[in-house]
């Protein structure tokens, strides 16, 4: 296994998961399954615009909400 | 003409955004999506309220809210349904105008149940920093003029005051208030919570409402999208009766037929 290999823990919509290194929001997002036009995503409190998903390395430690729109009143 | 022809293009506008029903209707508590498709459909809305929730990534394949209500089609309005903080609204309205692109909110900020009653205080400070970030807010609120006025004038863009507690289906307990509310807005006022059936919606718009915002009244009817029907029927009678003037309150009968010409 290369560095680029080595585990990140990241916190994903409450939850602690393990990821390879060297990952962008966008991989993660293709990676969850997620459609990303009906997604929004934050990171550590701050959002991350579709524009940067694919500029937006994900760091040891980073705290992701992932969320969408659901029926509501 | 008559009046109904003359009130065809009868409109009303929120935040530059003009609609042509005034019923906006929430899209939760449906038994599934399809059915909360069919009574939007029904209701004619042309905005709904949505919420903004975590995917479950455990089913990231899961059919989404936009599949079955277009949101190019629907002016979503998303909300801010649980969060009792500030920043906990601001945090969500960010994600949701990221999601959908838009700038236009439900603010809410309640107490705790059992009446949900809208929390003040917190709403204001909500209310303060949303427009500071830029949105464009609609804020659900107590049937309270001075709050209401104070929100107005802070520049949310249409103030909602409660019927009655939410989901509770109680009609509209405080006319007398709401009817205050209207008289004093220079912003849209819509009745936003407390409609439990079609004469609650039409009574609201005989007091003035520019629009009727509901949810549960529809999703926890019996047959929802006949529910829909009625309640769109409902605004358009409630706001023709408005427009058309209701006649004076009297004590005592006043005889329809003319006295004049009786046989003796």
């Amino acid at each position: 296994m290369s560095d680029t290999q080595a585990a990140l823990r990241i916190s994903l919509n409450g939850e602690q998961r393990t990821i390879a290194s060297g990952q962008t929001v966008a991989t993660l997002l293709t990676d969850l399954g997620l459609d990303r036009r009906k997604v929004a995503v934050e990171r550590n409190e701050a959002i991350v615009s579709r524009s940067a998903y694919e500029t937006t390395a994900i760091e040891h430690g980073d705290q992701f909400e992932i969320v969408h729109f659901i029926g509501g009143g | 003409m008559d009046g109904f022809t003359q009130q065809q293009e009868d409109t009303w506008t929120v935040a530059g955004r003009t609609f042509r029903s005034r019923l906006v209707v929430g899209t939760g508590k449906y038994k599934d999506l399809e059915e909360t498709a069919a009574a939007i459909e029904a209701s004619g809305a042309e905005m709904v309220t949505v919420a903004v929730r975590r995917v479950n990534l455990s089913d990231p394949g899961a059919p989404m809210l936009q599949d079955y209500v277009d949101p190019k089609r629907y002016t979503y309005l998303p909300n801010t349904a649980g969060c009792h903080t500030a920043n906990d609204a601001v945090r969500t309205l960010r994600l949701a105008r990221e999601a959908g692109g838009w700038n236009l909110v439900k603010l809410e900020v309640l107490g705790p149940p059992p009446h949900l009653y809208p929390d003040m205080a917190a709403t204001h400070e909500a209310a303060e920093a949303l427009i500071k970030d830029g949105f464009e807010v609609m804020v659900y609120c107590a049937d309270d003029p001075v709050a209401a006025k104070r929100l107005e004038d802070m520049g949310c863009v249409a103030v909602m005051p409660l019927g009655a507690p939410i989901g509770s289906g109680l009609g509209i307990q405080n006319p007398a208030m709401i009817s205050m509310l209207i008289e004093q807005a220079k912003v849209p006022v819509l009745v936003d919570a407390g409609v439990g059936t079609a004469s609650d919606a039409a009574r609201a718009m005989e007091l003035g409402c520019d629009a009727v915002l509901l949810n549960s009244a529809i999703a926890n009817a019996t047959h929802p999208v006949q529910m829909a029907r009625a309640m769109k029927a409902a605004i358009e009678a409630g706001r023709l009766a408005r427009l058309a003037g209701r006649m004076p309150r009297r004590i005592g009968a006043d005889p329809s037929s003319p006295l004049a010409g009786l046989i003796r």
